[in-house]
């Protein structure tokens, strides 16, 4: 982590508390295991009936850190609170959160209705009284009376429902989710993303979610928290995570971006000159990078920031504007891109524009690329 | 002088035998019955090898039923369970005596034995090694257990063990006043004193630590002092008062069970000539006594007691005087389907509680 | 011409199992069940009846050894089970890696000796100047020599010990096939350790607990050894029974009538335990 030093880690902005009383905090959540820090002093506050993401890559902690929310692993030190008490030394089964396992974790010896049922038989509900809830949950996720049937009857969405039915049933005040869309197809997974949020929306409890998948995330959340190495790095809305990335880190994980190495040639105010590593001088806005002329540093455009020309006469002066070749067009539907391949050889990712225009593009063709100061998003870069 | 000639006939013919043909011996005995230096020994002399299997008598009968009377070549039943067999399942042939070498052989006991194992008119067995079953006590601990019955008595509760077979059936009945050899062709009257002898041995129940079943199991619980008082073979007892003076084998006062193992042949044993050259081999004094010193009893070779080591003949003598001998309980042929009315008999005193 | 061809394989391949079962189980069987309705009339005179059979049902003593034998069987098989559960549920769920298989093989290190031994070891602790008793006495918590041997007990705990791997490899293999995250869905839904246990562990090893169950239950109602050395006066085993009759009373037609007796009588016994456990032996034998 050397070299993020000097940006702030433990950014609330965007997280904007309405709730006096948020559903769950976390303070200075540590979890030390044999020699490495898996979570490192991680504090956020998750507002009452919103839809909370933690975004990180595999190994990044956040595993670690659901499980302590669950009660699975106790913190090294720090407090966790679920509607204002505090959860230290209360096991999982006396906590009022329910989880959705990452493989669903469904009883595959009992059949829906004893799956839906099982927390409801441990809290000694009535007989009858289970027999309704369960129907009636089941009702919500939209699998009205499959109680008798068995698990391995139902299909990967079907049982994605009956496992956040069996929690939602017990109607707690956090669900959390442990990367439950993992396992489906990309077809299916796209559909969860809208039903999840659907259900998070009409049972209007806290969802607590872990992912890898920057598009689930950003699709779902209400705030979004990206995790690395143990901490999080950043905590926002997902337009101001994919749009402001505090660090160098975000701005690379969430969505697609150009990395380009450089050094400041010069600083005017929130104005830098750059050069690149291969040549290509570059004119960034940046109002708070705090560089200093003469610091490595990276800095990270977004595909669709960047316009695309046949000539170089439409631009403005104060444009970073350079002539490449076309290396490959990516066709993906509205998602296309074309790879230019700068004359520094350097190959940069440019979304296809919309309009057409550029459909009889061809691997060898000469192009302008073009973007704007204030486009980009400039980070010390990290000490090797 | 006799016997030194004798001895050089049958080493003469045995060392003019090999070579013709050399076979494998395949001996079903006792443990014990067949040294090792005695097969080396044999081996050498004839060129014949021997494999051997021990067992006892009734794992020796049911082995040679199984195959009808294969598998072995020589086998070593005791003598009163011969004709039963035989009549029952056919799985011997009678003996050649022109092979054997009559002159080795004690001629009382030859003469016996022949009596004994004769089945419609012919002779199938010859005596090897005799001894009897008694009872083996610590004499420092239970010095009063004189006779079967003295088991059952107070003194020695919890510290008494016999086995559930069929000598422990007969000592009982004896030592009880009663003849059951005498009844063993009457089987209402032997029924009658299998009746008694159960009462006897269910009230006796209490008395016993357990039913032993091995030789080495009774050896250890008398070595252990968990049991002082015991029926069981003589060279049992023998053995254990080498390491402890105050155990030893005790001739009962109604007498010792005497019990002859024979050789017999197989009848479809393939090695004919191998087993008499082994009869006549291991029936030479020189051999039988290194067998009494291995197995602890004594062999109907004559001369057999000559190479006995004198520890043992001591023991021998300890516990047997003349009258004791002369008082030796000899087994009988066991007539056909009498052990079926003894089993019932052992299988209720078994269950009982 | 290809159906043809794979037709051969077929039964190719089948042919050893084949052979196994007509050669090595029912051949034997066949000759022991016409060993078993020959009634003896006298020597080398039989006539075929179901006298034998007749006997066993007859006379008390032997229907009540068989009982005997499958009750303490049953209650050894309940024994191992109840011991077995928890090492199982450690070596599966509570170790890994190198552990795991040290712990799995110490349970196979008394196999590695022959039953005999193991049955002679545990004599020479059991026996009234043997370990237990002796240190008991240096201890000063008993005044004289107490007997572990030759009673039920010491069967029993011949037996548990003789056959508790066939228990615990079973359960092993079930429990490890249960994900983690079942049981952890249990804790996150409000169950105790004992509703987890009754109402997700269980009926997950249920497969695993059943034919470890019938394996055992089989070892011990077969075990010959075991109660014979280490078994007091009145322990009569059927299997010891058979023997008896076999070698000891050469009554080959009743010993056989009495080993058909065994088969049938213990398969009943598993059938109606698989009744009762709501398993199927395909289900049973397929899933471990």
């Amino acid at each position: 982590m050397k070299g993020h030093h000097a940006v702030p880690f433990l950014t609330l902005r965007g997280c904007v508390l309405t709730d006096t009383h948020p559903d769950l905090v976390c303070r200075d959540l540590t979890k030390d295991f044999d020699g490495f820090r898996a979570v490192d002093n991680v504090s956020f506050e998750v507002p009452k009936g919103s839809f909370f993401s933690i975004l990180g890559p595999s190994g990044c902690g956040k595993t670690t850190l659901l499980r302590m929310i669950a009660g699975f692993q106790s913190p090294s030190h720090g407090d966790l609170l679920i509607k204002g008490a505090s959860m230290i030394g209360v096991p999982p089964n006396k906590r009022p959160v329910s989880m959705v396992f990452q493989h669903l974790a469904l009883f595959p010896t009992m059949n829906i209705g004893d799956n839906v049922g099982f927390g409801l038989r441990q809290r000694g509900v009535g007989r009858n009284d289970i027999a309704r809830r369960v129907e009636a949950v089941l009702e919500r996720v939209g699998l009205p009376g499959v109680s008798a049937r068995r698990i391995d009857q139902l299909s990967g969405g079907q049982k994605q429902r009956v496992a956040i039915a069996r929690c939602m049933v017990l109607e707690p005040d956090v669900l959390l989710l442990d990367e439950p869309l993992g396992a489906l197809d990309l077809k299916l997974r796209e559909h969860m993303k809208v039903e999840l949020k659907s259900l998070q929306a009409a049972f209007d409890t806290t969802f607590v979610y872990i992912t890898h998948d920057q598009s689930e995330a950003l699709v779902m959340s209400d705030n979004i928290a990206v995790m690395n190495h143990g901490r999080f790095e950043q905590i926002g809305p997902p337009h101001e995570v994919y749009h402001n990335p505090d660090t160098a880190f975000v701005a690379g994980f969430v969505g697609d971006a150009n990395k380009i190495d450089a050094t400041v040639s010069s600083v005017d105010g929130p104005k830098l000159t750059l050069t690149s590593n291969a040549g290509t001088r570059m004119q960034v806005e940046a109002a708070q990078s705090n560089l200093s002329a003469g610091q490595a540093t990276q800095i990270f455009l977004r595909p669709e920031a960047i316009e695309l020309s046949k000539s170089s006469d439409s631009f403005e002066s104060n444009q970073n504007v350079s002539k490449g070749t076309v290396n490959a067009v990516l066709f993906n539907g509205a998602n296309s891109s074309v790879i230019v391949r700068d004359p520094a050889g350097n190959l940069i990712s440019v979304a296809m524009p919309q309009t057409g225009s550029f459909a009889e593009l061809r691997e060898g063709d000469e192009v302008f690329t073009c973007w704007r100061p204030h486009k980009a998003r400039c980070y010390p870069a990290p000490q090797v | 002088m006799k016997s030194t000639l004798v001895t050089s006939l049958v080493v003469a013919t045995a060392l003019a035998a090999p070579a013709a043909n050399a076979d494998t011996l395949r001996l079903l005995t006792w443990g014990g019955y067949a040294p090792e230096e005695v097969i080396a020994k044999f081996e050498a002399e004839t060129g014949h090898t021997v494999e051997v299997t021990t067992s006892n008598n009734e794992e020796m009968i049911a082995k040679l039923r199984a195959t009808n009377g294969g598998g072995f070549d020589l086998a070593q039943p005791s003598q009163d369970r011969i004709t039963s067999a035989q009549e029952e399942f056919g799985i011997y042939k009678p003996m050649d005596m022109s092979k054997v070498n009559a002159d080795l052989f004690i001629p009382s006991m030859l003469k016996a034995t022949a009596g004994n194992t004769t089945f419609e008119g012919e002779v199938y067995g010859l005596p090897h090694v005799w001894g009897t079953s008694g009872l083996v006590v610590n004499t420092a601990q239970a010095g009063d257990v004189q006779d079967y019955t003295d088991l059952c008595d107070a003194s020695v509760a919890g510290k008494v063990s016999y086995r559930l077979k069929r000598p422990t059936l007969i000592g009982f009945a004896y030592s009880m006043g009663l003849d059951p050899f005498a009844a063993y062709g009457d089987t209402a009257k032997y029924q009658d004193i299998l009746n008694q002898v159960e009462a006897k041995l269910t009230d006796c129940k209490p008395n016993v630590k357990t039913y032993w079943g091995g030789g080495d199991e009774i050896k250890n619980l008398l070595r252990s002092g968990e049991v002082v008082a015991s029926m069981a073979w003589d060279t049992g007892g023998w053995q254990l008062n080498a390491d402890n003076p105050d155990i030893t084998f005790v001739a009962p006062d109604s007498g010792a069970l005497g019990w002859i193992d024979t050789f017999v042949l197989p009848a479809r044993g393939r090695a004919d000539d191998a087993a008499y050259d082994w009869i006549n081999f291991v029936m030479r004094p020189d051999i039988a006594a290194m067998i009494t010193n291995t197995a602890g009893n004594f062999t109907a070779a004559v001369d057999g007691d000559a190479g006995v080591s004198a520890d043992l003949k001591a023991r021998y003598q300890g516990s047997f005087d003349q009258s004791a001998i002369d008082n030796i309980k000899w087994y009988p042929p066991v007539p056909a389907g009498l052990e079926a009315l003894e089993g019932a008999t052992l299988d209720r005193i078994n269950a009982a509680n | 011409m290809t159906s043809d061809t794979s037709k051969l394989g077929f039964y190719l391949l089948l042919a050893p199992i084949f052979l196994w079962l007509v050669l090595l189980i029912i051949l034997p069987h066949i000759g022991l069940f016409m060993v078993s309705i020959s009634e003896k009339i006298g020597p080398r005179e039989y006539q075929t009846g179901f006298g034998n059979y007749a006997t066993f049902f007859g006379e008390p003593l032997y229907w009540r050894t068989f009982a005997r034998t499958a009750i303490m069987s049953i209650l050894a098989t309940a024994l191992t089970l109840i011991l077995g559960f928890p090492i199982a549920y450690y070596i599966a769920k509570l170790t890994r890696g190198r552990t795991k298989t040290t712990l799995f093989l110490m349970c196979m290190i008394p196999f590695w000796v022959s039953e005999l031994v193991r049955t002679f070891g545990w004599m020479i602790l059991l026996r009234e100047t043997g370990v237990i008793s002796t240190t008991l006495q240096s201890l000063g918590l008993i005044s004289g020599p107490v007997e572990l041997l030759y009673n039920d007990a010491a069967i029993m705990v011949g037996l548990v010990y003789t056959s508790i791997l066939f228990m615990i490899v079973p359960l092993v293999t079930t429990l490890d096939s249960l994900d983690d995250s079942l049981i952890e869905a249990g804790y996150d839904l409000g169950g105790t350790t004992t509703s987890i246990m009754r109402e997700i562990v269980i009926p997950h090893a249920m497969p695993g607990i059943v034919s470890g169950c019938i394996v055992v239950f089989m070892l011990s109602l077969g075990n010959y050894l075991t109660p014979i050395l280490l078994g007091g006066k009145d322990s009569l085993w059927f299997t010891g029974m058979i023997y008896t009759q076999f070698i000891t009373r050469f009554n080959w037609e009743f010993g056989s009538a009495l080993g058909f007796l065994l088969l049938a009588l213990s398969s009943a016994i598993v059938f109606l335990g698989l009744k009762m456990s709501r398993q199927s032996l395909s289900d049973t034998m397929g899933r471990t």
